[in-house]
């Protein structure tokens, strides 16, 4: 069960690696791309900036609830920082399990609560020069909609 | 052709405490009052010393072997009962290549905050750079940084009967500051006013100035300009300390927006700061 960030391109081949276990069946993995658009906004580049020390502490408790609750094998998540520019990975997780479901279920969980407990931030760039800091800028006014109960972005 | 100029460098500041006072309304000598079992005068020198290289006490002749004075280097008045404006020039005159750091020793509330922020803003082609005084809007002379050139000014001022500083002062090239702290130049002159001070001094964390950590992220870093810094406060929690450093930086975020972390872990918002504690404001985050 591992967190980590990466400060260049994530190398999915040897993360891999790190999930095989002889007890597993298969494994599954979720791998997030910086995408052109988001809201109406021709997005044409990512900056991704984290609270390292704590990131790491909440991304490893969520690993740690995702075994918890799914009985799989390994799990681990990369989360890219730095600037990423289209189809660039900016985060990759992977969990292997004895049988199928319970390793998209853990997947699953394990990206939903990434995106809203751990200390990552993301400002986007957009095609007319604008950027702004995602989930904080544009409900910025709004004094009730705490992140904790926001949807996620979807990518 | 026109050669520029050669700027002088500004002139060191050294720091001068005027402990000259008769302390009539005290009714005891007001460098001696003890504040946690330090001498008010050795908490203002200590004090200045955090910010200059060398501080001298300013004393009357006749006080120069006071065992609560004759720790620091002094400066004895080279005029009799002239009060702090002789103290001031006494000091100029003693070395008048300096400008000076006056401070009055009886300002228990005075902070590195205040004292670093009068020698950033510092103006050495004045006076005078001084704070203006909470208690009617005036200079005030003995928490300010007094330049070389004032001596002759000084001089002439008092020849001609003036005694006054603060006044010498208004009507003078000074710049005026406005005060980062109400509290910061409250004197203590009356044995009420130092049982207060105790109190205040006393009840902990509420007054007593802490230091903190803060490393600022994402949007919090754009609108603090800048990813960490050390704060002086005196914020009794993680809550105030927002407040503090929102009225400051002007963040948008409302503190229903954030999360705060204390030493790298999540926390409370009510949790009660100590000084030395690494505090971050955690904005909406958006990993993935």
């Amino acid at each position: 069960m591992s967190f980590r960030f990466a400060h260049s391109a994530i190398d999915t081949a040897s993360a891999r690696l790190e999930l095989l276990d002889p007890g597993a069946g298969g494994y599954v993995s979720f791998e997030g791309w910086v995408r052109d658009h988001n809201e109406g906004q021709e997005v044409t580049r990512l900056e991704y900036e984290a609270f390292e020390e704590l990131a790491v502490k909440e991304g490893e408790r969520v690993l740690a609830e995702a075994q918890h609750r799914f009985p799989i094998k390994r799990a681990l998540c990369i989360h890219r920082v730095g600037v990423l520019g289209l189809a660039d990975m900016a985060v990759w997780v992977g969990v292997s399990s004895v049988h199928r479901g319970e390793a998209f279920d853990a997947c699953r969980f394990i990206i939903d609560e990434v995106k809203h407990r751990v200390p990552i931030w993301k400002k986007e760039h957009y095609r007319n020069g604008d950027s702004g800091w995602v989930n904080c800028e544009r409900c910025a006014a709004s004094l009730h909609h705490s992140h904790e109960h926001e949807p996620a972005v979807s990518r | 052709m026109i050669r520029p100029a050669a700027i002088p460098a500004p002139a060191p500041v050294y720091g001068l405490i005027l402990a000259g006072g008769a302390s009539s309304r005290m009714k005891r000598d007001k460098a001696a009052l003890l504040y946690r079992g330090e001498s008010q005068l050795d908490r203002a020198c200590a004090l200045a010393h955090r910010h200059v290289t060398q501080v001298f006490v300013s004393v009357r002749a006749g006080q120069d072997a006071d065992p609560v004075r004759a720790r620091w280097p002094l400066i004895i008045d080279s005029v009799e009962g002239g009060g702090p404006i002789v103290g001031i020039r006494s000091a100029l005159a003693a070395h008048p290549h300096a400008a000076w750091l006056v401070l009055a020793c009886d300002l228990p509330f005075l902070s590195d905050a205040a004292l670093e922020h009068l020698l950033t803003e510092r103006d050495p082609s004045l006076i005078a750079t001084a704070y203006r005084s909470a208690h009617g809007g005036l200079p005030e002379p003995l928490c300010a940084v007094w330049e070389p050139r004032a001596a002759d000014e000084l001089a002439a001022y008092q020849a001609g009967g003036g005694s006054c500083p603060r006044k010498f002062l208004m009507h003078r090239a000074v710049k005026i500051l406005e005060p980062v702290d109400r509290q910061a130049l409250d004197n203590v002159n009356t044995p009420e006013e130092y049982a207060q001070a105790l109190r205040l001094l006393d009840s902990g964390s509420e007054t007593n100035p802490m230091h903190l950590k803060i490393q600022y992220y994402a949007l919090m870093r754009e609108q603090a300009g800048r990813s960490e810094e050390t704060v002086e406060t005196k914020a009794a929690t993680a809550a105030d300390l927002y407040s503090e450093l929102q009225a400051r930086y002007r963040f948008t975020l409302s503190r229903e927006q954030l999360r705060v972390a204390v030493n790298s872990e999540f926390s409370t918002w009510s949790r009660k700061l100590v000084s030395g504690d690494a505090v971050v404001f955690i904005p909406p985050v958006a990993g993935g």
